[in-house]
């Protein structure tokens, strides 16, 4: 083959950055993980607390793994829990659920079924109709990883 | 696509009880991350929203993700002041729509 042109070189980089990416575990990062909860919040901070997050310490089974979350909140028109963010930062992709409530909920509260595809943290970010933003966090193990590898 | 949708939900309230209200739809949730048994990958399929009205005013919504297990499950509450209807839609990536609805006397 002849000698490689400027351009030809170019492409030929790109390539190696994307095998490289591409070589990842596939997983998303604490970064990613805090990038989705940025946009969740406008970038505000979370306070610690007002959250309860059930679920299991071990997760034999990481294709199911129940999650429950309650927010304490009054859940008046006043003041509610409008939205609640659930990321991780150990699978594909760092989202995992948003719930939206009204005051007609009653509850902070709702819960699901959810994948995790390694040992990984779950953080949950509550936001109050008030413009108040409340986290928390909990890390599970994962036995077998869900997500399908 | 969605083909068996299953509702818990107390068909009776006194008025100011807060009910529990669980769903479930038949669903694989597929990642798009999986590959088939030759390596071919395994296309996405996903029910992103999930949403659920009392006659007809805004109760309780979900965005969903991959990280939602098959089959997803979703338990939530409402605070019951007068009779009516759940409605309960189901929305895919392609578009397609799931239904189901639910009574509740309150006395």
């Amino acid at each position: 083959m002849s000698l490689m042109t400027r351009r030809g070189a170019l492409t030929f980089g790109a390539g190696i950055v994307v095998t490289l990416v591409a070589a990842d575990d596939g997983r998303a990062t604490p970064a990613e993980a805090d990038a989705e909860i940025a946009k969740f919040t406008g970038g505000k901070t979370a306070e610690d607390g007002r959250i309860t997050i059930d679920l299991p310490e071990i997760a034999e089974n990481g294709n199911t793994v129940p999650l429950s979350i309650t927010v304490d909140s009054p859940m008046n028109a006043d003041d509610f829990v409008s939205d609640i963010l659930i990321v991780s930062d150990g699978n594909p992709y760092p989202g995992v659920v948003k719930f939206h409530l009204t005051p007609m909920s009653g509850r902070a509260a709702a819960a699901t079924r959810i994948r995790l595809a390694a040992t990984e943290n779950v953080i949950v970010v509550a936001k109050t109709s008030a413009g108040k933003l409340y986290t928390a966090r909990r890390l599970v193990k994962v036995t077998v990883g869900g997500c399908g590898g | 696509m969605a083909e068996k949708t299953r509702l818990r939900v107390p068909t009776e309230a006194k008025k100011g009880d807060i009910i529990q209200i669980k769903t479930l739809t038949s669903h694989p949730m597929e990642t798009g991350l999986r590959k088939d048994e030759n390596g071919k990958p395994i296309l996405r399929e996903i029910i992103k929203s999930f949403a659920c009205t009392f006659n007809g005013k805004p109760l309780f919504s979900a965005d969903l993700e991959p990280a939602i297990a098959a089959n997803p499950y979703i338990e939530f509450t409402a605070k019951m002041a007068e009779s009516g209807t759940f409605a309960f839609t189901w929305t895919e990536d392609d578009g397609t729509v799931t239904t189901a609805q639910a009574s509740i006397t309150v006395s």
